[in-house]
């Protein structure tokens, strides 16, 4: 009804008076459909990201070391599942089906964190993505945890409860193999070597590079700016590193003590690109993995829906 | 009152302010959906304690019984290994 009370400029107004006043924006709330689409765009995203990130892990959990490893990462990768159900069903809230997300995904239109496009070679690859891409992962939802659309702000506040264990039972494995064999410690070292420069590209271009940051900001999508949560990272996990006895993959890495924070190399924004686009290691295995799964699963689906429709056919008999 | 002029039993969520979730607060009987609305806000909301109201016919919610709480919920006693404290990393690094 308050579409005929108000134009379209005040209900703007409106809207962005109650961003800045740090209320949130619930579902049935007018809202900008440009705040909207940006919306579905980064949380789209975010859900793609959790689905695909299973599969460098359920690569190896058929391969973990001993049942306890492998009751641990199969629990966490479950984690994943269940992040990635609270987010796409938190991204329907504003009016766009699971069927429409899955497609965008598979043909390429929405993307997801371009560090699941590397592959993990080694048992110390899970260690590293437990401590490194869910680390970086954390920092960045934190913060996300006051973003202004309340469903995302929510699913944000259970995942983060959720992922505290991820990050430790990572760098518990690596503990033990930092302090085992030689062997085991070169595992740990060339994992560190292979994900470090990726984690740091989770968090995206620098500030003045990223396309959608300045308005994402404005709206409280986005609560800290990319190069923020980078060096937040950076600054918290390099004793963590020191503390494994392991040496970061950067000659440029060193502390400023004006600053009290690190100064880091640079990343290599033309491997960013090209991996984001489709070139990295593992873009098509990834997308035709989840294509085959989603194809595979339809029966499935089928049976549920065919089950239903038998059920309501006797309930009406 | 004869059973066929029984009203509707309708579930009352209230979410107190924004960004939090709706909360069940309680029930109250009404002809449609939006009377119970109405009957919520004149019964549970008088005092501002909220900014938006949710009512469910009860009748839709289906709910999990006691009874099953062995089923349901036993069998993640037996997995610590869900929880963050399982893993004890020393002092130095023990923020994460
Ligand atoms: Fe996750
Ligand atoms: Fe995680």
């Amino acid at each position: 009804m308050s579409q005929f009370k108000y134009s379209e400029q005040q209900l703007e107004k409106a809207f962005q008076a109650r961003v800045d006043a740090e209320q949130k924006i619930e579902p049935k709330d007018w809202m900008p459909e440009a705040y909207r689409k940006n919306l579905i765009r980064q949380m789209s995203q975010h859900a793609h990201s959790e689905v695909i990130g299973m599969q460098p892990e359920g690569n190896w959990i058929s391969r973990a070391p001993t049942l306890r490893r492998k009751m641990v990462l199969l629990a966490k990768v479950q984690d994943e599942g269940g992040h990635a159900l609270y987010l796409y069903s938190a991204t329907e809230t504003l009016g766009v089906t699971r069927d429409e997300l899955i497609e965008a995904l598979h043909d390429g239109r929405a993307k997801y964190a371009s560090i699941f496009n590397y592959p993990s070679l080694s048992w110390a690859d899970i260690g590293a993505i437990g401590w490194l891409v869910d680390g970086a992962a954390i920092v960045n939802q934190i913060t996300l945890q006051r973003t202004s659309y309340g469903p995302y702000a929510r699913a944000m506040v259970r995942i983060c409860k959720e992922e505290s264990f991820h990050q430790r039972q990572g760098y518990e494995s690596l503990m033990v193999l930092a302090n085992g064999s030689p062997e085991q410690k070169a595992m740990a070292q060339d994992a560190l070597n292979r994900w470090w420069w990726p984690a740091l590209m989770m968090f995206g271009p620098h500030d003045g590079e990223s396309a959608h940051s300045a308005q994402s900001m404005k709206w409280k999508i986005k609560r800290k700016s990319n190069d923020e949560l980078r060096q937040a990272f950076i600054d918290q996990t390099m004793p963590q590193i020191e503390f494994l006895g392991l040496t970061v993959p950067d000659p440029e890495m060193k502390w400023n003590e004006q600053r009290g924070s690190y100064d880091h190399g640079e990343i290599d924004w033309d491997e960013f690109q090209r991996v984001i686009n489709g070139d990295g290691p593992c873009n098509r295995d990834r997308i035709e993995h989840h294509k085959k799964a989603h194809a595979e699963g339809a029966w499935v689906r089928d049976a549920l829906r065919a089950y239903e429709s038998k059920k309501r056919q006797r309930l009406a008999a | 009152m004869s059973s066929e002029q029984q009203l509707k039993l309708f579930e009352v969520f209230v979410r107190s302010k924004r960004g939090l979730d709706h909360k069940h607060v309680g029930s109250l009987h009404a002809e449609d959906a939006e009377q119970a609305l109405e009957y919520a806000r004149d019964c549970y909301t008088r005092r501002s304690e909220g900014v938006s109201i949710w009512v469910v016919n009860s009748s839709d919610i289906v709910a999990s019984q006691e009874e099953d709480a062995e089923s349901f919920y036993d069998p993640m006693d037996d997995k610590p290994y869900r929880h963050a404290t399982h893993y004890q990393l020393p002092d130095a690094v023990n923020n994460m």
